[in-house]
């Protein structure tokens, strides 16, 4: 399968090469746009010293983490939140009639390169932000499974979003609102927001285990919103079950799926 | 190869129920071509989506191939080739060798298997020409050798499709209709298309099976169908009367005859 999925991005990757010119401007523009995400933070800082409680370089670590978990879930399965269209033009179920699981063929379907640009942005300031910071060597390794919990956690919530749409075909717009308001939400502290909002991302839709939950392990801070401490160590455990979640949404997305008359 | 046992499939649309196919069962040996017919809306696609694994069937039971298709769809999915008429199972962007390249990784044919199947097709279906045209440029016909190329690449032993020749002019048609008679006569493909050219059916299949409501209203023989109307010699005709004889009694299809009247070499 991993195979396959590599065969078929490099596949794509070639056809997108092709097109060289909008493949550079596409990349650029991502990151512009991520860039516009950065400065946001930079005025806030020019005004106060801190924001939620945490400094400059606690705050770019957040976002560092949240932006690599994002774009790097982006880059390999964003292509996953097309599955409405797939089914209105009848191409996904071409992909049923493939030896290949559709979730593969969606993920790689006409795959361009240009997201990880923001990949990299998200490394690039998650980098400096722990140059700035003190991070005691045996909290190092927290950084790897946060990230990874991350990817996980974003490719689940977009695959949940996706099986929805087997049922609502007219609702393409849901998953989109979805994971990039996750991704939105996830780039400040979760000390800006309201109680219930962090209680919901905590407990419902664990968001704040991609990088809130592990990042105060990291920075070695109290939960400003009093939260037991060993929810901390929960990433990997949210993320398996956001993951088995949404295989069991989409399987069953996929058994009620009806086509299209035509 | 395909048994089909009272199968059922319903669509609920806004409280509204669609019965597409119901109580269908046939049987299709090994090397058969069999010609599929039935007017708008009878329930062939539907036919075909649940013999592809496409669609789960509401009621009833089918195996191709030996497996449950919607239940085993990888497995199913290097048994049958499948071609859509109505729409490519190629991709608009590409050129037509990079499709059939995306098509040997995602069925892991051989390298070399490939390369010489693929030359096998491109001199019997003549698309040499047009290789490294993106699809969307292609003409329908082209498009529909291209098609028919992609879903024979990894050699199924069964080849489905459904409109195969819906739009093209008589040219590719012909080209396709010859294609598909040689694959099953000597590679002993078996075949099951849908169509509303009656003369796929005279030319191709010594079968033909008529669904009608999502029933089956007759199955056998195409000198079996013309002798359901006494006195009437075109398909056509005896087709135009089926059809219109049972928009006026849906409920009662028309007397199915015995599985293969005497038959009448035309
Ligand atoms: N995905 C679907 N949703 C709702 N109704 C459908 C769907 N697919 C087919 N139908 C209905 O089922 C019936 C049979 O359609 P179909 O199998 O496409 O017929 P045919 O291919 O013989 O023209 C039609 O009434 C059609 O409207
Ligand atoms: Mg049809």
């Amino acid at each position: 399968m991993v195979r396959t999925y590599v065969l078929l991005v490099w596949t794509w990757t070639r056809a997108a090469a092709q097109y060289p010119l909008s493949f550079t401007l596409m990349t650029l523009g991502g990151m512009v746009l991520g860039g516009l995400d950065v400065a946001v933070i930079w005025v806030i800082f020019t005004n106060t010293t801190t924001l939620g409680g945490f400094g400059l370089s606690e705050v770019m670590f957040l976002y560092g983490a949240a932006c690599l978990s994002f774009a790097t879930a982006d880059l390999l399965f964003g292509n996953v939140d097309r599955i409405s269209q797939h089914i209105r033009a009848g191409t996904f179920d071409t992909m049923l009639i493939r030896p290949v699981s559709p979730f593969v063929q969606m993920a790689t379907d006409r795959f361009v390169p240009y997201r990880a640009g923001r990949v990299v942005q998200g490394a690039v300031i998650l980098a400096i932000a722990l140059s700035h910071l003190d991070v005691p060597g045996d909290r190092v390794w927290m950084i790897p499974v946060m990230v990874l919990s991350g990817i996980v956690i974003f490719t689940a919530v977009w695959v949940l979003g996706s099986a929805v749409q087997f049922l609502l075909t007219d609702a393409p717009d849901l998953t989109n609102s979805l994971t990039s308001g996750g991704a939105t939400l996830t780039q400040y502290p979760l000390s800006v927001y309201s109680a219930d909002l962090v209680r919901g991302v905590t407990f419902v839709l664990p968001l704040a285990f991609v990088n809130w939950q592990p990042g105060l392990y990291v920075l070695g801070r109290e939960d400003p919103s009093g939260l037991p401490y060993w929810l901390r160590f929960l990433s990997p455990a949210a993320a398996a079950a956001m993951a088995l979640v949404a295989a069991l949404a989409w399987r069953t997305g996929i058994r009620h799926y009806r086509s299209t008359g035509s | 190869m395909i048994e089909v046992d009272r199968l059922g499939r319903t669509f609920k649309v806004r409280g509204t129920v669609t019965h597409a196919v119901q109580d269908l069962s046939f049987g299709i040996e090994a090397g058969e071509f069999v010609g599929c017919l039935g007017p708008n809306g009878a329930g062939k696609s539907t036919t075909i989506k649940m013999l592809t694994g496409i669609l789960a069937p509401t009621s009833g039971r089918l195996r191709v191939a030996g497996l449950d298709p919607s239940r085993r769809r990888t497995a199913l999915a290097r048994e049958i080739g499948v071609v859509f008429g109505q729409r490519t199972t190629l991709w608009w962007d590409l050129p037509l060798k990079d499709s059939f390249e995306l098509v040997r990784l995602l069925y892991k044919v051989d390298r070399g298997v490939f390369r010489r199947r693929l030359d096998e097709l491109c001199a019997l279906l003549d698309i040499g020409d047009f290789l490294t045209t993106p699809v969307r440029q292609l003409s329908l016909g082209q498009r529909m050798q291209g098609d028919i190329t992609a879903a024979l690449l990894h050699d199924p032993p069964i080849l489905i499709l459904d409109e195969p020749t819906i739009g093209l002019d008589v040219v590719s048609k012909a080209g396709v209709r010859d294609f598909l008679r040689r694959l099953n006569a000597e590679n002993g493909t078996t075949i099951l298309l849908t169509t509303h050219d009656l003369g796929d059916i005279e030319r191709l299949c010594r079968r033909v099976m008529l669904i009608d409501h999502g029933r089956l209203a007759f199955d056998g023989t195409v000198a079996g169908l013309r002798a359901i109307v006494p006195g009437e010699d075109s398909i056509e005709e005896v087709v135009t009367h089926l059809y219109l004889s049972s928009r006026r009694s849906p409920r009662t299809p028309p007397p199915r005859p015995a599985q293969d009247p005497p038959s009448v070499t035309a």
